[in-house]
């Protein structure tokens, strides 16, 4: 197991936002964090990443406990909502950040964001500043950001949810390939189930705090363990998901 | 924003600074709204005139009076030019030290969370709901011969009531929640994402301040030092009560100009309140200049 929750629980102002959490992803995997909203998905995500801290329970990430890291000592990268894109810096200077932090020579750095910039398809897009861009350029300059310091694992919140529907599935299937070319262990959060099926191999979905069920979308549409989940998912979106690939 | 969306009614000056404009849609053309609209700018003007204009004017006038010869003496008269530096150390003194603990404030109470910050946020408005007469009593009674330090203070020799410090010390207090003011909205608003971002990238306190934060609280806090400077070079109720009123020692200009004027000194007493209007224009002129490049 490559993240590994056990037994985590956490308290907001006396509201349980995690009861007794566990759940263990393998290296590689493309996990996806599906529930209702208030369903305790994005404090998962936020306590792997070390945002928030768990009131009980161990997170492991590789096999090391994190509980006590930094946020920045834990190998993450990050690729917030609303992307939180730093509006004062252009593209390059946003992608660079991570490594300026960390003090590593210029022409290393100069060189690492070129090929990010290639990567994500924004060649000679450097010197523009956020509020330049489209919403999809913006959660590409995220996801290079976030990926910038060669991190292990890739944990993004509701990276759709900022995008209009019509490039949604296009942005979709991008991420998805992308995530997959650089071979990088993710998470992601969602509320969309159709998103969850088509983009992740794994889907943990969350209830009430509580992790429902996890396994494979196939598995979580043809053999639900629980009656919410039953309830909750809509074979259709899975068909839609088959029919796709 | 072009140029024909300037005039008129549709005014696009989006902002939350005194000057700023909400959006507003032309109405429809009728008789009785253009009726209302002639009235409303009928006593905004007139009141305006009666409030502001005039006393402006006679300001001005009075203190020429007399000719340039007596006013020039006036204003370069001894007590005239201690008392402006005095206003001008308390000032810096009081911008410098509220801009270092505003900022420190409005980041604290706007990206970190802990129980009581609702009160602290409270607390820090107090100057503002306070007669600067009774702020000024209480430092009396805090530091003053018979006040709550008093002993203690006079075993080391060290003088604050009826004497500089205590000037500063009352100025800083009237004036502290501008600076907090005018930032704690905008760090407010933008929330904490780019700063978590940052942290979790490896990035220190300050250079998170340095790099994320400062950039989008720059003019917001600039606004907020200018509107501190103007209110702290006005300072009367809680400075006149501390200071003791030592002419050459601890008069300010405000506290000057009422003393010049209850010795019938009036063409005096005008001249040195010149000085004062016109580092209100000259403030005036540079919080508009950062109102502008705000936007």
């Amino acid at each position: 197991m490559y993240v590994e929750m056990k037994h985590i629980n956490k308290t907001f102002d006396g509201f349980q936002a995690s009861d007794d959490v566990g759940f263990g992803i393998e290296k590689g995997q493309l996990a996806a964090l599906l529930g209702p909203s208030g369903s305790g998905k994005t404090t998962i995500l936020r306590m792997i990443a070390g945002l928030d801290m768990p009131d009980s329970g161990d997170i492991l990430i590789n096999g090391i406990r994190v509980n006590d890291l930094p946020g920045s000592k834990r190998g993450i990268g990050f690729v917030f909502q609303n992307y939180a894109l730093f509006r004062y810096m252009t593209v390059a200077d946003n992608i660079a950040f991570g490594l300026q932090v960390k003090k590593k020579p210029k022409a290393e750095i100069k060189e690492r964001v070129e090929e990010l910039l290639e990567l994500i398809s924004m060649e000679g897009l450097g010197k523009r500043y956020p509020h330049q861009l489209s919403g999809g350029q913006r959660q590409r300059v995220a996801f290079a950001r976030a990926l910038a310091p060669n991190p292990q694992l890739l944990l993004l919140d509701e990276p759709f949810a900022a995008i209009d529907a019509k490039v949604r599935r296009e942005l979709r299937t991008w991420l998805r390939d992308m995530i997959e070319r650089v071979g990088i262990t993710s998470i992601f959060v969602t509320h969309d189930q159709e998103e969850a099926m088509e983009v992740a191999n794994t889907v943990i979905i969350t209830n009430h705090g509580r992790v429902e069920q996890i396994g494979t979308p196939e598995e979580i549409c043809f053999h639900p363990q629980t009656e919410f989940v039953e309830e909750f998912i809509d074979a259709k979106y899975f068909e839609a998901w088959k029919n796709a690939t | 924003m072009s140029k024909k969306k300037q005039r008129g009614y549709s005014q696009d000056v989006v902002g939350d600074g005194i000057n700023s404009i909400q959006k507003v849609m032309e109405p429809p053309k009728g008789r009785s709204n253009r009726g209302v609209k002639y009235f409303l700018i009928g006593v905004s003007v007139l009141f305006l005139f009666i409030m502001l204009v005039l006393p402006l004017v006679v300001v001005v006038t009075n203190a020429l009076r007399d000719g340039w010869d007596a006013y020039t003496e006036a204003v370069f008269d001894e007590y005239t030019v201690h008392a402006l530096q005095l206003t001008l150390f308390a000032t810096v003194a009081a911008v410098a030290v509220n801009t270092v603990f505003g900022v420190f404030a409005a980041v604290l109470l706007s990206k970190f969370y802990f129980p009581g910050r609702q009160v602290l946020a409270t607390l820090i408005d107090i100057p503002f709901s306070i007669s600067p007469v009774i702020a000024g009593l209480v430092f009396i009674l805090t530091f003053g011969n018979i006040g709550w330090m008093g002993d203690f203070l006079y075993q080391y020799d060290i003088k604050i009531v009826f004497a500089v410090p205590g000037v500063v010390l009352a100025t800083i207090f009237v004036t502290f929640p501008f600076v907090f003011r005018e930032l704690f909205p905008v760090l407010n608003a933008q929330g904490k994402d780019e700063e978590e971002a940052a942290a979790l990238m490896g990035a220190g306190a300050f250079t998170i301040f340095r790099r994320i934060t400062f950039p989008h609280i720059r003019w917001t806090l600039l606004y907020g030092v200018v509107l501190c400077t103007a209110r702290a070079m006005g300072e009367f109720g809680a400075v006149s009560v501390i200071s003791g009123h030592l002419r050459g020692k601890t008069n300010t200009l405000p506290l000057h100009v009422e003393i010049l004027y209850n010795e019938f000194n009036t063409t005096a007493a005008f001249a040195v309140s010149s000085i004062l209007v016109l580092l209100a224009v000259v403030i005036l002129i540079v919080r508009n200049l950062v109102e502008w490049k705000k936007k």
